[in-house]
């Protein structure tokens, strides 16, 4: 059984329907309440990040299975300018914008998996997994 | 098309036999919605725009919409499609109305020029050019009808998720519930601050136990809200932060450090009473 869903994340309406089709797989691989808002939080905040600091782009969210375990993938792609240092911009509280600086980081601290990848001029992709 | 149409002069010749060829076309068709429209009211639309229809050819032919002569024509056809957009009509029945007009300008063409076919095709191609014409601009006013319902629904949406009650003598509280995305979180802090200079209130309580998640940005509205009560005098309690929320708080790092939170309204009253020096004491019995 592997489900995936492509969505495209352009503005923050889809930002919403990131969040309620990530709300809806959650719930469907059975992830505890907890499980499910930490997830849906982690997508939430990378969708923002794909709206506001990628210029847009497009999330992948898939039911996986490995060892017998099941979990949902979140891939968020984007086109846009990429990231100079991954290490800065991994530290809490620290943002290029306006915001409180802890997206990236919280994700991470919030699934299970962080995988993160760009390059300036490459656009960012960030690929999160949380294991029920 | 360099020969000069004749339609004008047709559309004014047989004006009568088109428009009962084209009621006919309507009734007959799905589009009419007894549920939605009268038959009284829809032939009552259909002899306008017909009228309108045959004056606008008439000063300035079927080239173009766009021309002056054609204004009337395009405000009661916008009228009509945003009407038919706010009564429930589906797109294609509204374009239905413009579209069934085709088939009697195509009998009355085909019928006055059977001996010449040149002529005949070339006139069918201009009632069709100008019909869809017609049609698209239909399309186009009916979904900026959809568009300013949904619009009005939103700001309605809008107002009514944010009320802020007032508790008690100088104690209001703003319930929230639902997504905070910025556009309402925006509302919210404008009427919480509007309310607390017209109470001169000096405790809020921010309840968020219909809040489902809270992310940074979420939590950066809500700091900044406290902030800016605080600047007024007043100071804020965050209640209803369900178990769920708390734990994703913590790992995503984000602190309400200097913020009072309490975790339900009951507990968020009582402190409130307490701040602006009342007491809740039981009746003895």
């Amino acid at each position: 059984m592997t489900r995936h869903e492509k969505i495209e994340v352009r503005s923050s309406d889809d930002v919403v329907k990131v969040r309620q089709r990530v709300r809806a797989l959650a719930v469907e691989a059975g992830f505890s309440l907890v499980d499910q808002t930490k997830i849906i939080t982690a997508a939430s905040e990378l969708a923002r990040n794909t709206v506001n600091y990628g210029g847009g782009g497009h999330a992948i969210v898939s039911l996986v299975k490995s060892n017998g375990r099941t979990g949902l993938r979140l891939v968020f792609e984007d086109r846009g300018p990429g990231i100079t240092d991954i290490e800065l911009a991994m530290q809490d509280g620290y943002s290029t914008g306006a915001g409180l600086g802890l997206g990236l980081s919280g994700s991470r601290r919030l699934m299970h998996e962080f995988e993160i990848d760009s390059a300036p001029g490459q656009g960012t992709k960030v690929t999160v997994t949380r294991w029920r | 098309m360099s020969t000069k149409s004749n339609l004008p002069g047709l559309v004014r010749r047989y004006e009568k036999e088109i428009f009962k060829d084209w009621m006919k076309e309507q009734l007959a068709d799905f589009s009419l919605r007894a549920d939605l429209i009268s038959e009284t009211e829809l032939r009552g639309q259909s002899a306008q725009f017909l009228e309108t229809f045959r004056e606008a050819l008439e000063a300035d032919g079927p080239a173009s919409i766009k021309g002056r002569s054609w204004d009337e024509l395009r405000t009661s056809l916008e009228e009509i499609s945003k009407s038919r957009a706010r009564l429930g009509f589906s797109p294609s029945e509204t374009a239905t109305f413009v579209f069934s007009l085709k088939q009697p300008l195509f009998a009355l063409v085909q019928k006055e020029y059977e001996s010449d076919p040149k002529v005949l095709s070339a006139e069918l191609w201009t009632i069709n050019l100008l019909i869809d014409k017609l049609g698209i601009f239909t399309m186009e006013c009916f979904h900026k009808g959809r568009e300013e319902v949904i619009k009005r629904q939103q700001d309605e949406m809008l107002e009514l998720s944010t009320p802020v009650v007032k508790i008690w003598d100088q104690i209001l509280a703003l319930p929230l519930i639902g997504t905070l995305d910025s556009a309402r979180t925006q509302v919210v802090m404008e009427s919480l601050l509007q309310e607390i200079v017209q109470t001169s209130s000096m405790v809020a309580i921010i309840d968020i136990t219909g809040v489902p998640m809270v992310d940074t940005l979420v939590a950066q509205h809500l700091i900044k809200t406290v902030s800016a009560a605080r600047l007024m005098g007043a100071e804020c309690i965050i209640s209803g932060i369900r178990p769920q929320i708390a734990q994703t708080m913590v790992h995503l790092g984000v602190t309400f450090s200097d913020i009072a939170t309490k975790a339900t309204l009951a507990d968020a009253i009582r402190s409130a009473f307490a701040a602006v020096g009342c007491r809740v004491v039981r009746r003895e019995k």
